[in-house]
């Protein structure tokens, strides 16, 4: 078949996916050519019909809920450290009416968005020009490296000493979270773009600028997708650290002051509400994956 | 037919890499393509036949020597030098009008024009009935055919071919040889091809160039001259097969001297 191979294109190394930090779900690789047979799943486990999965994720909760009360109300476990789901129910519903769960959520849904909006919004454009530029990738990605090692709790005195309480001591933390991750994620998932597509692009008179534009933004789409749900994700971990720290709203500061309180029920249902919210994020990302991406390839496409 | 030169490579040569470790993957190349000329390239794996095209196409750079288009040297990739791969190199998100329509839209050509155009080619490369389906949708023949219309759509001087039917299956490769030869005949292009398959050169060339193994030169150029029109009913023709037996001895000679080589 073909014959010499060569970068014909400046593409860097690829950078592996951050290695040790959780990555959910399945990745597709896009536009493998069928002849080149790219097209990598890495979802392991066997085969399982849609209901069949849905029936074990509910059956899992259902059994931890049910641990729950047996433990809560069988008494196993002082009510003071695990506390009955009527007992956490309840709180959640009488917070519902006072209105401080509607406010602790926004406000820490706001705060996400905004350090998260914020590390996008500069992550996006230095990772596709570090993925295109080897002499740009040779310049920051040193930095880059050594930032995303620094754990996110140990910049926080400095966070406190430089900015305060203020909200943007909050949007920092979370944009120091989750930046430096995304940066490198970015510029990987475009470096994965097929050069073959570009290389067709060039020769059918695209410029550097249309290439950006009209090839590999739209097939790095996807990828960029799962890259940013799962910084999202991350985002609400520093959240926490940030609430924990210094904040008089939000759910990490809930969760909090419930502990001086030994308020165990309100510990809870700040528990829940985070993971909930967080289904919520990443049922939102795979739907607005398939909108943005309907053409891509997935499993299961050809019955 | 013309005779005016649209192409033409002179002492061309590619090394990559430097010093000790270097590889000359291509040495002294000279051919030239006329207008409205078919011209194949022939030549074992590793003959740099790929490089070659690429940098023909202005995606690859020579150490020395030059390309000339029209006479004026090549600079980069350009819609003058349309490409089709081996890969299809199809764009997913885009359907199959819009994937021919892409050329044209780079060039700002304005909706309508762009739609005229691209339903004209689809209807050449036999896709009617096809133009809202997405890429995903498609057999790898039709996929080729879809990349080789959107690059006709352009109307490039020159159409460069690197192995397009390589990753086909036996039978769809004669129907995407004859549809080529087809749209040859009807549109008078330019067109240069890579392949690895004799038969495939003989078919379709009006010349042959046979490359040497690497370092990859032009060992012998043939005029292929079969009489009526090309299609699967030619290979078995005393014509066609005098050109490819004489292109086998040519590259079984390489091949065995290689072996002595060893």
């Amino acid at each position: 078949m073909s014959t010499l191979e060569y970068a014909s294109s400046g593409s860097v190394g690829v950078i592996g996916k951050e290695a040790g930090l959780p990555e959910t779900g399945m990745k597709i690789e896009l536009n493998g050519p069928a002849a080149a047979g790219k097209t990598v799943n890495r979802k392991s486990g066997g085969e399982a019909s849609g209901t069949q999965k849905r029936l074990l994720s509910l059956l899992c909760f259902a059994l931890i809920i049910g641990f729950w009360c047996a433990a809560s109300y069988g008494h196993w476990v002082q009510e003071v450290f695990l506390p009955t789901p009527t007992a956490v129910l309840s709180r959640i519903v009488s917070m519902a009416k006072d209105g401080s769960l509607f406010a602790h959520c926004r406000e820490s849904i706001a705060r996400v968005m905004v350090g998260w909006i914020w590390s996008v919004i500069v992550a996006l454009p230095m990772g596709m020009l570090m993925a295109n530029s080897k002499r740009f990738s040779a310049f920051v990605q040193p930095i880059i490296e050594f930032a995303r090692y620094l754990p996110v709790v140990a910049l926080v005195p400095l966070t406190l000493l430089y900015l305060g309480i203020a909200e943007s001591q909050k949007y920092t933390i979370i944009f120091l979270g989750t930046f430096f991750q995304l940066v490198l994620m970015v510029c990987d998932t475009v470096s994965e773009v097929d050069s073959n597509m570009i290389n067709a692009a060039r020769t059918l008179g695209a410029g550097r600028f249309q290439v950006y534009k009209s090839v590999i933004f739209p097939a790095a789409l996807p990828g960029l997708m799962d890259d940013f749900r799962l910084t999202i994700g991350w985002a609400w971990t520093y959240l926490v650290v940030a609430e924990m720290v210094a904040a008089s709203n939000g759910l990490g500061f809930m969760i909090l002051r419930s502990q001086r309180y030994l308020a165990t029920d309100t510990i809870f249902a700040g528990l829940i509400l985070i993971g909930l919210i967080g289904l919520v994020t990443d049922w939102i990302f795979r739907i607005l994956s398939r909108i943005v991406a309907p053409w891509q390839e997935r499993l299961g496409d050809r019955k | 037919m013309s005779d005016a030169v649209k192409l033409s490579v002179r002492n061309l040569e590619r090394v990559f890499g430097e010093g000790g470790s270097s590889v000359t993957a291509l040495r002294d190349v000279n051919l030239e393509v006329r207008e409205s000329e078919f011209v194949m390239i022939v030549g074992p794996s590793g003959c740099g036949k790929t490089t070659l095209i690429n940098i023909i196409g202005g995606l690859d750079r020579q150490t020395s020597g030059e390309v000339l288009l029209d006479g004026k040297p090549i600079d980069g990739p350009g819609a003058d030098r349309g490409m089709v791969f081996q890969g299809y190199s199809l764009f997913p998100w885009l359907t199959v009008r819009k994937n021919v329509e892409f050329g044209l839209r780079m060039k700002n050509v304005p909706p309508k024009e762009r739609e005229e155009a691209a339903m004209r080619y689809i209807q050449l490369v036999g896709l009617e009935g096809f133009e809202d389906a997405l890429p995903k949708q498609l057999s790898g023949g039709m996929k080729q055919r879809v990349a080789i219309a959107r690059t006709l759509a352009n109307e490039p001087e020159v159409l460069l071919m690197d192995e397009p039917f390589g990753a086909l299956d036996a039978q769809t490769r004669v129907v995407m040889q004859e549809l080529l030869a087809g749209i040859r005949r009807r549109t008078s292009a330019t067109i240069l091809f890579i392949t690895h398959d004799i038969d495939e050169a003989v078919l379709l060339g009006d010349r042959v160039y046979v490359m040497s193994r690497r370092p990859g030169t032009v060992r012998d150029v043939l005029d292929v001259e079969i009489p009526g029109e090309r299609g699967h009913n030619s290979l078995v023709l005393p014509e066609f097969l005098e050109v490819k037996k004489r292109i086998m001895d040519m590259l079984w000679k390489e091949s065995s001297d290689a072996a002595m080589d060893r």
